[in-house]
């Protein structure tokens, strides 16, 4: 909760008028090169940027590219560079920033168009390559008897590592993220780090090695934390990514 | 026109959807998931509250299991239920919740020893026994008997569809992200594919498959309030209706969640008042505990969301610039248990509303939330007037829910309705496939017709402004009250939009994504929903879950013990065709009674009695309950095999 302070709705006495300059860009148009282009809104109380850009495509131009899911902070879809930062659009009021707003879409994905990238394909790769599933010992699972049991405390610490919404925040504040198209990130090596940490998972640090023992893993990583300062989840990316360090450092 | 070819194409990647197309999988098909967003964007994620299950871990559970689960939710749905499927459904939830255990799940589990809780407004300090530390927990929703709704601190929905989707990509099920499937293909009653627009590029592309499901998800963006993402704007549901021969079960049965934060809509979950939050009114007053004295704010959402339009009707909400609101207060909760059980309620908090609900009152009124019809199919998921067209989750009418689902009920459906469609679907796969097959005419045909839709937009009308006036006039006339009088203006009022959908224009003649030709394409399909919707109301004259006639306030079993079946054979019709499926109630386990909450006038139902006689006959009998339950209503044999085994529990010996 440390980006925004809590505090109460105020109400304005006179609107103020926002400049909300966009970087716009489509690949299935070639032909045209990327340009900023600045549209004007007026803000109203309790104004987010999913509410002013929605207004715009409504209003003044209905090609505007960008995407929203759930507009509660938790899909992680809306993702943008706002301000030089990134941050989730939706969840941010347009009250905590200047009158000029600045935005453009996450670095080191594909781009769709405008503010549309392509964080699902990302995401998918990095799952498919960490393999962020429980590998279980058996095959098959009883349905019908007794759950297995677990530690209250434990599964309340998977679940801290799991909350993640691979926003794609910390991979476009990572430098070794935007020089190098293979690494996996502070979100694969968080999402590792959760299985990890689950007693069931049958994967040994040898196993882990092979996936992040290089520099594409956690060998890359040059520990300057951009991804922990923009994470939208405040997740402990420092001391998770800190941890599969120093074990995988062991077997090296 | 790109072609892919596919045993099984499963539309929408959320719970429901992925875990159908695992089912497929497991039994050796191939499946092929197209989603809008990246799976785990869906809007499974966003569920927060938890997931109902018998397990009768926790001590406020025990005593719980199917028969109790059962009559909750039987009398949830007001009796609109599809009894058997309520049965098949109950039986299987306590697997989905141990497979999704054993699939990684972090359920929060039960501690043994002392237990701080809230409950009816007081402190309580309840004692969990030695044997349960460390299994599943379980908190309390609204219209439970029992503490039964597993959960994962409140991002439950986060947690399963990460699980669930992670699961899938184990299974290298390819997920086609950023598609949309726009209609289905059909030819001599078996649906055959479906043809589907790249969101990104804007190409057409068609799908071939032995058997398709529809795992869209909700149309709460068919209304102005709603808790749903904008993404949810039931066009699944709307290109089964426009194969003019599936039907649509219970559209009119629309859910209000009473807790949407003013004025975005956010859901704060039902899991807030489960846990001890209580509603109030401007003078700080719990007014629910007048309404219902027993359940007071844990009644189901129909009957609260009811009494809170109500009391704010009576001059008892709470003015803002955003319309009249009440409160809810989960102070009494504490900062411990907000932090933790209630983080992302914590955050929404913070974020949308800049308050601290730890010291704060939270600003709320009921949304639309839930859509409990859908399309409508038989007990394996399967269209009955479509075959090789199945549908599960959100999007489908099952039929457990009847006219009002209760909290927690819905993911559970989603996990379970995939575990059973899933199999039922490799059944229809390995059974048919031998007489498989399509012309080539009706493809090209399903393509020509969407060619066509799309270079239509020569008018002048705005799809935009179209969808608002239909959202505004949703909002207004088929809300939680209704009124024939404002039913019959809403019908005619979606008709003249539907009419100037013909006409509109699109400006932006943008290659690729084009988010103008997307509103352009949706609209009538929208509409056609939004219609089904409120002649459907404006067609049943009683009040029945939350669907609310203020001027037939009671339920009436003798004329309206039925499910409503839209359907759309001619695309230039302007009304769908209505037709009522009845319920037999002597083949009722829990024949209709009152709920236990809400209204206790209704107009009986003519066998009402003489079924209420056999039942109370047989459990005279010195039988378990597993005997009676069979000598009732058998529904093991519904059931794929796999799942018919007998649930264990921590302190029940399975018979
Ligand atoms: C805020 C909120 C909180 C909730 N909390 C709870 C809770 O605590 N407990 C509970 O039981 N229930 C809860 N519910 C209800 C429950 O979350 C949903 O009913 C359920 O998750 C729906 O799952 P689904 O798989 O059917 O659909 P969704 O998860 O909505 O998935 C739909 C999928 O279909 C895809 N799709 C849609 N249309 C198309 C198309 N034309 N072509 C291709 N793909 C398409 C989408 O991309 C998406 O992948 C909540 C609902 C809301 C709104
Ligand atoms: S670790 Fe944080 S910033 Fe990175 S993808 Fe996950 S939620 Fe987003
Ligand atoms: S700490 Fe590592 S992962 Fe995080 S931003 Fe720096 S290099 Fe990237
Ligand atoms: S739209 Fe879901 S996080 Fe912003």
């Amino acid at each position: 909760m440390n980006l925004i302070p809590a505090r109460e709705i105020a109400t304005q006495e006179t609107p103020r008028k926002l400049r909300i300059t966009v970087l716009r860009h489509n690949p299935s148009e070639p032909d045209i090169t990327p340009y900023l282009q600045t549209f004007e809104v007026e803000e109203g109380e309790g104004t987010t940027l999913f509410i002013a850009l929605n207004e715009i495509r409504e209003q003044q131009d209905a090609s505007l590219q960008f995407d929203f899911v759930c507009r509660a902070g938790v899909c992680g879809s809306c993702a943008m560079i706002i301000n030089g930062k990134p941050a989730l659009a939706c969840r941010t009021l347009t009250r905590d920033l200047p009158d000029h707003v600045q935005l453009a879409p996450l670095p080191g994905f594909e781009l769709i168009g405008d503010l549309s990238v392509n964080t699902g394909k990302w995401m998918r790769h990095m799952a498919e390559r960490v393999q962020t599933w429980l590998h279980r010992a058996e095959e098959t699972i009883s349905l019908d008897a007794l759950e297995e049991r677990q530690d209250p405390d434990l599964a309340e610490k998977i679940y801290e590592l799991e909350r993640c919404i691979e926003c794609g925040c910390c991979v476009a504040a990572c430098g070794t993220a935007q020089m190098r198209p293979d690494f996996v990130g502070a979100v694969g090596l968080l999402q590792l780090a959760r299985f990890k940490l689950d007693p069931r998972d049958t994967r040994e640090d040898a196993d882990y090695y092979q996936v992040i023992g290089d520099e594409s893993g956690v060998f890359g990583c040059m520990t300057l934390l951009g991804c922990e300062d923009v994470c939208p989840k405040e997740l402990p990316l420092a001391q998770q990514i800190a941890y599969m360090r120093r074990q995988m450092a062991l077997i090296k | 026109m790109e072609i892919v070819h596919t045993d099984a194409l499963i539309i929408g990647g959320g719970l429901a959807g992925l875990r159908t197309a695992i089912g497929v999988r497991r039994r050796g098909f191939d499946a092929i998931v197209l989603s809008l967003v990246p799976a785990k964007r869906s809007h499974s994620a966003t569920a927060q509250g938890g997931m109902q299950a018998s397990l009768g871990n926790s001590v406020k559970g025990q005593g719980d299991n199917e028969d109790v689960h059962f009559l909750d939710t039987v009398r949830g749905s007001d009796w609109g239920a599809d009894q058997e499927v309520v049965r098949m459904f109950v039986h299987t939830a306590p697997k989905a919740v141990r497979e999704l255990a054993a699939w990684g799940v972090p359920w929060n589990r039960v501690r043994a020893g002392d237990r701080h809780s809230v409950v009816d407004g007081k402190s309580v300090t309840l004692k969990e026994a030695e044997g349960t530390h460390g299994l599943i927990d379980a908190r309390n929703f609204g219209g439970t008997a029992k503490w039964r709704t597993c959960y994962v601190s409140d991002g439950t929905g986060h947690s399963l569809l990460y699980t669930m989707s992670n699961q899938a990509i184990a299974e290298q099920i390819p997920v086609h992200e950023r598609m949309e499937a726009l209609s289905l293909i059909h030819e001599d009653g078996r649906c055959c594919g479906a043809v589907v627009r790249n969101l990104a590029t804007g190409q057409l592309l068609v799908y071939i498959a032995k058997a398709v499901a529809i795992a869209t998800g909700g149309c709460g963006r068919l209304y102005r309030t709603t808790t749903n993402a904008v993404i949810n704007e039931g066009m699944g549901a709307a290109m089964a209706l426009e194969t003019g021969i599936a039907s649509l079960g219970n559209m009119e049965a629309v859910q209000f969640h009473p807790t949407a934060i003013v004025p975005s809509g956010i859901l704060v979950t039902e899991g807030c008042r489960g846990d001890g939050g209580l509603l109030l009114d401007v003078d700080g007053n719990r007014f629910m505990a007048e309404y219902e004295p027993e359940k007071k704010e844990l009644a189901s959402r129909d009957v609260v969301s009811r009494w809170m339009e109500h009391h704010i009707r009576n001059g008892k909400g709470v003015k803002s610039r955003f319309g009249d609101h009440l409160w809810l207060d989960i102070r009494l909760l504490g900062k411990e248990h907000i932090t933790t059980r209630l983080r992302e309620v914590n955050e929404i908090c913070h974020y949308f509303l800049g308050i601290d609900p730890v010291e704060k009152l939270i600003p709320v009124r009921p949304a639309q939330h839930y859509s409990m019809g859908g399309v409508r199919t038989d007990h394996t998921g399967q269209s009955p007037q479509l075959r090789g067209l199945f549908a599960v989750g959100e999007a489908a009418c099952w039929d457990m829910h009847g006219f009002n689902r209760l909290g927690g009920n819905s993911l559970a459906e989603t996990v379970v309705g995939g575990m059973i469609v899933g199999e039922y679907m490799a059944d229809f796969i390995e059974s048919s496939s031998a007489d498989f097959r399509f012309s080539a005419g009706v493809v090209q045909q399903a393509v020509a017709a969407q060619q066509k839709l799309l270079s239509s937009f020569t008018g002048s009308e705005n799809p935009v402004r179209i969808i608002e006036d239909m959202r505004s006039i949703m909002s207004e006339k088929v809300g939680i009250y209704r009124t024939g009088e404002a039913l019959r203006e809403a019908v005619t009022q979606l008709q003249s939009l539907l009419q100037r959908a013909k006409h509109i224009g699109v400006k932006s003649s943008a290659r690729g994504a084009n988010p103008e030709l997307v509103s352009a394409y949706r609209s009538g399909s929208m509409l056609k929903l939004a219609l089904c919707i409120a002649q459907g109301a404006l067609q049943r004259e009683e009040s029945r879950g939350a669907h609310f006639r203020a001027d037939f306030p009671m339920r009436n079993d003798r004329d309206w013990l039925c499910r409503t079946l839209a359907t759309w054979e001619d695309p230039e019709q302007m009304a769908p065709t209505l037709r009522y499926e009845p319920l037999d109630v002597m083949r009722m386990e829990l024949p209709p009674g009152w709920r236990g909450y809400g209204a206790k006038e209704r107009i009986e139902h003519p066998h009402t009695a003489q079924r209420q006689a056999e039942v109370e006959a047989a459990r005279a009998q010195d039988k378990n309950r597993y005997e009676l339950q069979r000598e009732l209503m058998p529904f093991e044999h519904l059931l794929p095999e796999s799942l018919r085994g007998k649930n264990a529990r921590f302190q029940e010996e399975p018979v």
